[in-house]
């Protein structure tokens, strides 16, 4: 099968600036993909020249097998994307928007009941009729997606598409994504929100510095940093010296330790007992995407 | 996750045309202006009136440019032509400055719509809006004022070429600028010398011998005079001369605005 995406080699220079050195990349049709790091790591800048918006300095980039500059038509035609910012167009209602927006692509009436389902999906209904300039924040986010998919897209890439984003709406956005996923679409995400990306993301690529440093399945990823996370509350007392080479992270009078293994918390209590601290509360954590990222990201 | 049911090669199959997208970027252009068309059409329209107000109250009975034609009818084509080219750039200018500073342009840009689409969709969108506002004009003024129709499709080449001179000029600059202020200096330091220095209110007969040759530089004096021999069968130059030269410069930036487009100049970067 074609890969949904393919990058080959890409390096993108802005004057002197790297921003992409040397990525590869494929992901097969039908994934949910998580592409994960941190501002600056060249995340925006690989999907503006996946979606054609800016030219790669070398290498070669495919939607579907679309060369995305070659066969610019055909690769845009096969992707939808959602952009970071929240722009719109203050002249026209939602409805209006979205048929332009399939128009654009080559798509008449005959795509109208897709826009309908869209609408409905993403809970715009109540707002099909109303100027994009009078919808709040997270209508028009709303709208920003809506838009993306108007053409039926075989592969959606969402740009943060949660930022500022309430409970509400994230819950229904992704009812809806994985309901497209289910059916066929290939959906890439980029998202600061990691829990978003360990429970939909089957696979995740994390960046630094324009370079992928992970790709990998997102349950061999977690398995990477081993062990588990104990918390403790100590109702303010000193952490025992002893310990202090396993804190992970610190927050007031909560430590948060890593345990290679779960019998590792024998040694930790009696560490506590012998240093007569008082433990207020304990719970222990399965290590999550964010550890990994933490893990990662400090590294080199 | 469960095995999906239709490969994104079988999504991406669904038929499309390739001359929609473009139809459609056209349709929303001109339902854009025409939003707002207080402010696109009735607004220049209005203005135009005024000029012919004031300028035939001035000047009727005492100037007359060709023998028989008197000032307030010599002064309406030109009046005409003007507001049309000034509104068949503003169409295209003011659309992509916009879109531009606001960011929505990206939901054109992310289309599979081709640099040339672009360019006619905006083109054709500026044409319209300058015959809108030049017809308007054109029927407001024939209340008060009889003016004949000498060379109807000289009239109507006039218009369309001229107004997708400058709907193309305004592409150029609604592409370059990256600002309001930008635009405003290219209104305000090119089209709008241009257009008030063309033979909008006078022959350039009546002017002494260096600043006719000057004139001649000027694009727009021939859209002016071309149009205005459409009305009066009078000129100051041959209307095929200026419909060459009008076409020749179509044609020469329109290249150019192909050309800028193609490279992704200030759009792709």
């Amino acid at each position: 099968m074609t890969p949904a995406i393919k990058i080959e080699q890409v390096h993108k220079h802005f004057g002197a600036l790297q921003a992409l050195k040397g990525i590869n990349l494929s992901i097969e049709q039908g994934e949910f993909f998580a592409l994960l790091g941190p501002n600056g790591a060249g995340k925006s800048t690989l999907i503006n020249l996946l979606a054609g918006l800016l030219k790669p300095t070398s290498g070669k980039i495919s939607v579907l097998g679309f060369d995305v500059q070659k066969q610019y038509q055909e690769a845009r035609r096969a992707l939808g994307v959602v952009p970071q910012e929240l722009v719109f167009d203050p002249f026209f209602n939602v409805r209006e928007m979205l048929r332009f927006q399939a128009g654009y692509f080559g798509r008449g009436r005959e795509n109208d009941a897709w826009i309908d389902e869209v609408i409905e999906g993403l809970g715009l209904t109540d707002k099909a009729h109303t100027n994009m300039r009078r919808l709040s924040g997270g209508m028009k986010r709303r709208a920003l997606i809506a838009q993306a998919l108007a053409h039926k897209p075989p592969v959606v890439i969402l740009d943060e598409p949660t930022a500022g984003v309430d409970v509400e709406l994230r819950q229904q956005l992704w009812d809806f994504i994985k309901r497209l996923n289910r059916e066929g679409h290939t959906i890439i995400l980029t998202t600061h929100y990691l829990e978003e990306a360990e429970i939909l993301c089957s696979r995740v690529a994390m960046m630094k510095q324009g370079e992928i440093i992970a790709l990998d399945s997102t349950a061999n990823l977690l398995n990477r940093v081993p062990g588990k996370n104990l918390r403790l509350k100590l109702g303010g007392a000193m952490l025992p010296h002893g310990l202090e080479p396993l804190v992970r992270s610190m927050d007031d009078d909560i430590y948060t330790l890593a345990l290679s293994e779960i019998a590792q918390i024998e040694q930790v209590l009696a560490e506590l007992r012998n240093a007569n601290v008082n433990v207020e509360d304990l719970q222990v954590i399965e290590t999550d995407l964010e550890d990994v990222f933490v893990e990662l990201m400090g590294r080199k | 996750m469960t095995q999906p049911q239709p490969t994104t090669e079988a999504l991406a199959a669904q038929p499309a045309s390739n001359w929609r997208g473009p139809w459609t970027l056209f349709k929303k252009e001109l339902l854009r202006f025409w939003r707002v068309s207080f402010q696109t059409v009735a607004a220049p329209v209005m203005t135009a009136l005024l000029y012919l107000l004031i300028f035939s109250h001035v000047l009727e009975g005492r100037v007359q440019v060709y023998p028989g034609v008197e000032y307030t009818a010599f002064l309406i084509p030109g009046l005409i032509m003007m507001s049309l080219l000034q509104n068949a750039f503003a169409n295209s200018s003011s659309s992509l400055i916009q879109s531009k500073v606001m960011g929505s342009i990206i939901f054109v840009l992310l289309t599979p719509i081709s640099y040339l689409g672009f360019f006619i969709a905006f083109l054709a969108a500026s044409v319209i809006r300058g015959l809108v506002v030049g017809l308007g004009i054109y029927l407001v003024a024939i209340f008060f004022v009889d003016l004949p129709v000498v060379h109807p499709w000289f009239i109507l080449a006039f218009a369309v070429l001229g107004s997708a001179l400058l709907g193309a000029l305004g592409i150029i600059a609604g592409i370059w600028s990256e600002k309001f202020d930008q635009m405003a200096a290219f209104q305000n330091f090119i089209i709008m010398p241009l257009s008030f220095l063309s033979g909008v209110f006078y022959s350039i007969h009546s002017l002494p011998p260096f600043w006719q040759k000057v004139s001649h530089l000027n694009p727009f004096f021939y859209m002016i005079d071309g149009f205005r021999y459409g009305f009066f069968g009078v000129g100051d130059i041959s209307p095929w001369v200026s419909l060459g030269i009008v076409a020749l410069s179509l044609i020469v930036l329109s290249w150019g605005t192909l050309r800028m487009l193609k490279s992704g100049y200030k759009l792709r970067g």
